[in-house]
């Protein structure tokens, strides 16, 4: 990667802030961290436009929407050169409960988070739409407990 | 409980969370008075929490990025709290996971390149306490990551 921004510790301030609340208006992130509401936009802009902010996502409590179970597939296809891997990733990023689709190298090919009303709901989305696309010859699920997202490097 | 309108709204939100009030009024086909009115119940009853930026590793020179799953020694009574308290100081770990299945444990973790990616591997995650076993996935490529749900 070429062209990695500078970023001073203003920078990482507002990325903290923003990782945890993307609705911030650009005067309060300025008095968070001492810069006049202007300043602060333009830094924010200049992290737009870096590609360091990459857009927002919803924070949703998924249980409240009665979204009980999140399950993490290891998805291994079968003989390679007969299946389309774009084939492959096209019908599963369609499937609605399918959250994330990560293409990994190691014990599995894709690595998917699907969200289900509960276990039975999983079965069937397992069962009519995971393991029905074209290619799929092993699955591995774990149940998700827990998960904690940290602020990362900044 | 949600009805038809919540639905929408959030279905709307979800697509794009940088809509402005009135924009996800009109997508959601309803006035702006009333989906003020429902954004305000839906952050009452803590279904919408909010929503956060998305920061993109690769742009800040992070090009790995691994799965560590864990398998845990579980004899040792506090070993999933020893781990994660363990991992949080790794400024490079962003996700820890717990499950119920083969894995117990997972740990997302970031990289600048190869090089850098091996030292933490071996002064970091090798270090950490009651690993039983460890397993690797590098990522190639997201696929799809927007992370919604079917409202």
């Amino acid at each position: 990667m070429t062209d990695v921004p500078d970023l001073d510790d203003t920078d990482r301030a507002l990325l903290r802030l923003l990782a945890e609340d993307a609705g911030l208006s650009a005067s309060v992130l300025g008095q968070r961290v001492g810069l006049s509401q202007p300043a602060a936009w333009r830094r924010v802009q200049r992290l737009e436009r870096a590609g360091v902010l990459a857009g927002r996502r919803l924070d949703l409590d998924l249980a409240k929407l009665g979204f009980g179970v999140t399950v993490f597939l290891g998805v291994k296809l079968g003989t390679k050169g007969r299946v389309s891997l774009a084939d492959f990733e096209r019908a599963v990023s369609a499937i609605p409960e399918v959250q994330t689709v990560e293409h990994v190298l190691g014990l599995y090919d894709y690595r998917l988070r699907v969200a289900a009303r509960d276990i039975a709901d999983f079965e069937r989305v397992l069962r009519r739409r995971i393991m029905t696309l074209p290619g799929v010859a092993n699955v591995d699920a774990n149940v998700l407990l827990s998960e904690e997202r940290l602020s990362g490097p900044i | 409980m949600l009805d038809d309108t919540d639905r929408r709204i959030l279905r709307q939100l979800q697509a794009d969370p940088t809509l402005s009030g009135a924009e996800l009024a009109e997508r959601a086909g309803i006035n702006a008075a009333t989906c003020w009115r429902r954004l305000e119940r839906l952050r009452e009853r803590g279904v919408l929490r909010g929503s956060r930026a998305v920061i993109d590793w690769r742009a800040l020179g992070y090009t790995v990025e691994v799965s560590l799953r864990v398998t845990l020694d579980k004899t040792v009574p506090r070993a999933f709290e020893d781990l994660a308290d363990a991992a949080r100081q790794i400024p490079e770990v962003l996700e820890i996971q717990t499950f119920l299945g083969q894995v117990d444990v997972r740990l997302g973790l970031i990289a600048r390149d190869l090089v850098h990616y091996q030292q933490l591997y071996r002064e970091r995650i090798l270090t950490l306490p009651h690993i039983a076993d460890l397993e690797a996935l590098m990522h190639v490529a997201r696929i799809k990551t927007d992370e919604t749900v079917p409202l």
